[in-house]
C-alpha cells in the first residue's frame, strides 16, 4: 500500500524536496559528511602552518591563492574560525541530530514519519542555505569570519570585510533549522510512540535525542538573540558589545556610542555553547548504547540510571556556562558558583559512562566494526571528560585556559568520541538503510589506524597545553621561550593528521562500494536486535511499517531465560 | 501505515494534538529568545551611569494606545476561534478581520514612532538605550508581522479548509491564536520596561 505511494512521486519530490524522514535524514547525513571532510581539510592546512610556519604548502599551496603561499596570519584565523564553526554547526550536529535523529527516531518509536513532515523538509533546507552562506563567505573580498568559532566581541564586531556578517547570517539560518528540527523530534517522541511504548521502554537512543532536542530548543534562541545584537553592532553601529573608551592601535574608536559590555556576548554565547557540547555528545552516547546492548547480548546495566542521568545533564547543562569565562574577571563569587555546578554536572556524566562500562561485564561480546568503534568510544570519552575536571576548577584553569590542553580536552570528546560514534552508527544501521552490509575487513582497516592516529594527534596537545602553549597562534608559539621544548610535537601531529586523512579512505571506499555492491542482507534484522527499527521491511518503505507495531517489553531483552533465541524483539508478544 | 496519527484529535496521554504541542514548544523557545534580549536590557542598564528615563524619550501615550490595541486584538482573536467552535463561519471572518485591522493600526503607530525618532536623529547607534529600544521593539514587530501574514492567510486562501476539514481549520486558528497571545504578552512586558521605567 505505502510502496505504491512513494513510487508515484516525481524525482524531485522523492529525492530533493522530500518530506519522508528517511530521505531527509540521508540528505542531512550526506551534506554533513561533506562538511565534515571539508572542515577536516581546513584543519590539515592549519596543521601544516603550525608545523612549518610561513612555509608555502607544497603542491596545493599555489592553488589556494596568495594568502596561502605562505599562509598569512589572517588566513590562519579564517581557517580556525571556520574549522570550528563548520565542524560543530554544519557537520557534527547535523549528523547526530539531523541524520541519525531523523532516520532512526521515528523507526525506533514505531511511527510512520515525523509529526511535521513539511517542517522537517524546511529544516533541512534552512540548514542547507546556512551551509551555502558559510561556504560562500570564503570567496568574498577579505574572506570568511576570522574571530574564532566563539566570535568574541569586540574583535568580531570590528573585523574587516563582510565575513563576520556572513557568519552571523549563516548562523541565523542554522539556528532556525535546529529550532524547526527540535520541535519536530520532540513532538514526534511525545505524540507518535507506538502502542505500549511507554517512556521507560524507549531505547536509550530516543531518550538521548529527547534531551538533546530540548537543549537545542531552549539554548539556541539566546544565541540567535546574540547574533541579532552583533548584527546590529556591525550593521547599525549600535554598541551592545562595544565598551566605552575603546582604543585601537592607539586611536580612540569613532562611530560607536560605547556603553556596551563585551562580557555580555560571552555570557550569551556560552549559555548556548555549553548545552551545545552536550548536543554533541548525548546522541553519540545514545548510538553507542544501542550498539553495545546489541553486541553484549544482555540488557544495558542501569538503564534507569542512564535515563535519569541524561535528564539531569540536560538541566544542569544550563547552569555551567561561565566555566568558560573564569579568566574574564567576572569575580570570585560567580566563579565559585560555576565551579560547584561544573563539579556536579560531572556526576551524571560519570554515571552514564560507568553504566556503559559495567554493561560489558559478563556479556558474551560480539566483535564487529560498529562494536569496535563503540568500545573505543568509552575510554576516549572518558579521557575527554576527566580532563575537563581540572578546567572546571578556576585555579588550574588559570594555567590551562586558552591553551592546547583545552583543545585536546574537547577534541577527545568530539573526535574519537562523537565522530567514532557516528562511524559506529553508520556501520550499524547501514544494512537497514540499504539492505546491504559493509565490508568488515575495510572496517578494521578504518578503525585501528584511526584509533591509533587520533591519539597520536591529541595526546601531544595535552603536553603542549600543560607547557603553556596558547591556542590560536598562527605560528604555533614559535616566539615564546617557554614552549620551545614542545614545538617539535607539531610535526608529529601533522604527520598523524595526514595519516588519519589517508585512513579515512577505506571508509569512503567501503561506503560507496557497499551501497551498490555490498552483500545483500538475508533478514530484516541482521544483527539480531530487539528495537523496533529492525521489524520494518528493508529498506523501510514510505510509512515505515507494514503493520502497526505494538510494543510489549523493554528495549533490551537479550538472553531472556527460557527464550529459544537470545533476543526478544520489543514487538514480540510472548517469549518463546 | 501511512497516516500520521494525532494531526487533529488529541492523544489520550498527552491531551494534545501534534500541532498544539509543537506551538507550545515553539513558544518556549521564544521565551528564551526574548529572555535573552530582556537580560541584555538589564545588563546594559546595570552597567550604565546615565540610563535615561524611557518616558523622557519615548511617546508614552502612543505606547499605551498600542498596548490597548494589542490587548483588543487578542480578544478578537479568541472570538474568532470561539466562532469557529460554534460553527459560525461569518462571525469568524468578522473577528479575524478585526484582528488584522488592529494589527495594521499597531504597526502604523509603531512606524510613526520610529520615523519620529529618526527625524530627531535618534538612531540605534545613538546610545545603548536607543539600541535596545529599536532591537527589542523591532524583533517584536517582526513577530507581529509574522502573525499578520498567518492571520491574513487564514482569512483569505487558507479559509477554504473550512469546507473540507473544519476541525483542522479550527485547530489552526487555535494555534495561531496561541502565538498571537504570546506576542501580545511580550509587548505587555516591553511597554512598561521601555516606556515607563
Ligand atoms: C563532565 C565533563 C566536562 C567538564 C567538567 C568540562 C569542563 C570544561 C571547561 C571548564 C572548559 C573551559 C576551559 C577553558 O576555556 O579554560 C571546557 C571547554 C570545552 N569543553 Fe568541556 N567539559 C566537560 C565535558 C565536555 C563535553 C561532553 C564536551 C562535548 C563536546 C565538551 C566540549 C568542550 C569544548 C568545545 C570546549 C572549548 C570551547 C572553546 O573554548 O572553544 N566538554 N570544558
Ligand atoms: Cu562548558
Amino acid at each position: 500500500m505505502s510502496e505504491s505511494h512513494s513510487h508515484d512521486l516525481p524525482f524531485w519530490r522523492k529525492y530533493i524536496f522530500s518530506t519522508d524522514h528517511k530521505m531527509i535524514g540521508l540528505q542531512y547525513g550526506l551534506t554533513a559528511l561533506c562538511f565534515l571532510l571539508f572542515g577536516f581539510s581546513l584543519m590539515l592546512l592549519m596543521r601544516w602552518e603550525l608545523a612549518n610556519p610561513e612555509t608555502a604548502i607544497p603542491f596545493i599551496g599555489k592553488f589556494l591563492g596568495e594568502s596561502f603561499s605562505p599562509m598569512t596570519p589572517d588566513a590562519y584565523n579564517e581557517l580556525g574560525a571556520m574549522h570550528g564553526t563548520i565542524m560543530v554547526f554544519l557537520a557534527i550536529v547535523p549528523l547526530v541530530v539531523g541524520a541519525f535523529g531523523n532516520y532512526v527516531v521515528p523507526l525506533q518509536i514505531g511511527a510512520p514519519d515525523m509529526a511535521f513532515p513539511k517542517l522537517n523538509m524546511a529544516s533541512y533546507w534552512a540548514y542547507f542555505v546556512g551551509g551555502v552562506v558559510m561556504f560562500a563567505s570564503f570567496f568574498i573580498p577579505d574572506g570568511a569570519a576570522k574571530s574564532g568559532w566563539t566570535s568574541y566581541a569586540p574583535l568580531s564586531v570590528l573585523s574587516i570585510g563582510q565575513g563576520q556578517t556572513f557568519w552571523l547570517l549563516g548562523m541565523v539560518f542554522l539556528i532556525t533549522s535546529s529550532l524547526l528540527g527540535s520541535i519536530n523530534i520532540i513532538t514526534t517522541i511525545f505524540q507518535l510512540r507506538a502502542k505500549g511504548l511507554t517512556f521507560m521502554r524507549l531505547p536509550f537512543f530516543v531518550w538521548a535525542q529527547l534531551v538533546t532536542n530540548f537543549l537545542l530548543l531552549l539554548a539556541f534562541p539566546p544565541l540567535e538573540a546574540a547574533g541579532i545584537l552583533q548584527l546590529m553592532d556591525r550593521l547599525a553601529h549600535t554598541s551592545f558589545f562595544m565598551p566605552s573608551g575603546l582604543v585601537i592601535s592607539g586611536q580612540p574608536l569613532e562611530g560607536y556610542s560605547g556603553g556596551g559590555s563585551v562580557l555580555l556576548w560571552q555570557h550569551l554565547f556560552w549559555f548556548l555553547a555549553h548545552p551545545e557540547v552536550y548536543v554533541l555528545i548525548l546522541p553519540a552516547i545514545g548510538i553507542i548504547a544501542e550498539i553495545l546492548a546489541n553486541n553484549i547480548r544482555k540488557p544495558l546495566w542501569g538503564y534507569y540510571s542512564m535515563v535519569w542521568a541524561s535528564i539531569a545533564l540536560g538541566f544542569l547543562s544550563f547552569v555551567v556556562w561561565a566555566h568558560h569565562m573564569y579568566l574574564t574577571g567576572m569575580g570570585t563569587a560567580i566563579s565559585s558558583f560555576f565551579q560547584a555546578t561544573t563539579m556536579i554536572i560531572s556526576i551524571p556524566s560519570v554515571i552514564i559512562l560507568t553504566c556503559l562500562f559495567i554493561s560489558l561485564w559478563g556479556g558474551s561480546i560480539r566483535i564487529n566494526t560498529p562494536m569496535l568503534f563503540a568500545l573505543a568510544f568509552l575510554p576516549m570519552f572518558g579521557i575527554g571528560g576527566l580532563t575537563g575536571l581540572p578546567l572546571g576548577l578556576s585555579s588550574p584553569d588559570i594555567h590551562l585556559h586558552d591553551t592546547y590542553y583545552v583543545i585536546a580536552h574537547f577534541h577527545y570528546i568530539v573526535a574519537p568520541g562523537t565522530i567514532f560514534a557516528i562511524f559506529a552508527g553508520i556501520y550499524f544501521w547501514f544494512p537497514k538503510v540499504t539492505g546491504r552490509r559493509m565490508n568488515e575487513l575495510l572496517g578494521h582497516l578504518h578503525f585501528w589506524p584511526s584509533l591509533f592516529l587520533m591519539n597520536c594527534i591529541f595526546i601531544p596537545m595535552f603536553t603542549q597545553g600543560m607547557m603553556g602553549m596558547s591556542r590560536r597562534l598562527y605560528d604555533g608559539g614559535m616566539q615564546y621561550a617557554h614552549v620551545q621544548g614542545v614545538l617539535n610535537l607539531h610535526g608529529m601531529i601533522l604527520y598523524s593528521a595526514i595519516g588519519l586523512a589517508i585512513f579515512q579512505l577505506p571508509f569512503i571506499i567501503n561506503l560507496l562500494w557497499s551501497i551498490f555492491k555490498g552483500p545483500k542482507v538475508t533478514s530484516d534484522n541482521p544483527w539480531d536486535a530487539t528495537t523496533l527499527e529492525w521489524s520494518t521491511p528493508t529498506p523501510p518503505p514510505h510509512g515505515n511499517f507494514s503493520h502497526e507495531p505494538i510494543v510489549y517489553r523493554g528495549p533490551y531483552e537479550y538472553s531472556v531465560p527460557g527464550a529459544s533465541k537470545d533476543f526478544v524483539p520489543q514487538d514480540q508478544e510472548v517469549v518463546k | 501505515m501511512d497516516e500520521i496519527p494525532y494531526t487533529i484529535k488529541a492523544r489520550e496521554d498527552s491531551g494534545l494534538y501534534n500541532a498544539k504541542l509543537g506551538i507550545w514548544l515553539f513558544l518556549s523557545s521564544e521565551v528564551m529568545l526574548f529572555g535573552a534580549l530582556f537580560s541584555t536590557y538589564i545588563i546594559l542598564r546595570i552597567g550604565s551611569v546615565d540610563w535615561p528615563l524611557g518616558s523622557s524619550i519615548l511617546h508614552v501615550h502612543l505606547g499605551a494606545l498600542n498596548t490597548l490595541i494589542l490587548i483588543s486584538s487578542s480578544i478578537t482573536m479568541i472570538m474568532a476561534w470561539v466562532s469557529l467552535k460554534q460553527k459560525k463561519f461569518d462571525t469568524f471572518r468578522l473577528f479575524q478581520g478585526a484582528t488584522i485591522l488592529l494589527t495594521l493600526v499597531f504597526l502604523g503607530i509603531k512606524l510613526s514612532e520610529y520615523s519620529a525618532k529618526f527625524h530627531h536623529h535618534l538612531y540605534p547607534s545613538h546610545s545603548t538605550f536607543m539600541a535596545i529600544y529599536f532591537t527589542l521593539t523591532g524583533v517584536h514587530a517582526l513577530h507581529i508581522l509574522g502573525g499578520l501574514v498567518v492571520n491574513s492567510y487564514n482569512l483569505g486562501p487558507g479559509s477554504k479548509m473550512w469546507k473540507t476539514n473544519p476541525e483542522q481549520f479550527t485547530n489552526r486558528i487555535e494555534i495561531s491564536g496561541l502565538y498571537w497571545h504570546f506576542v501580545d504578552l511580550v509587548w505587555l512586558f516591553l511597554f512598561p520596561v521601555l516606556y515607563l521605567t
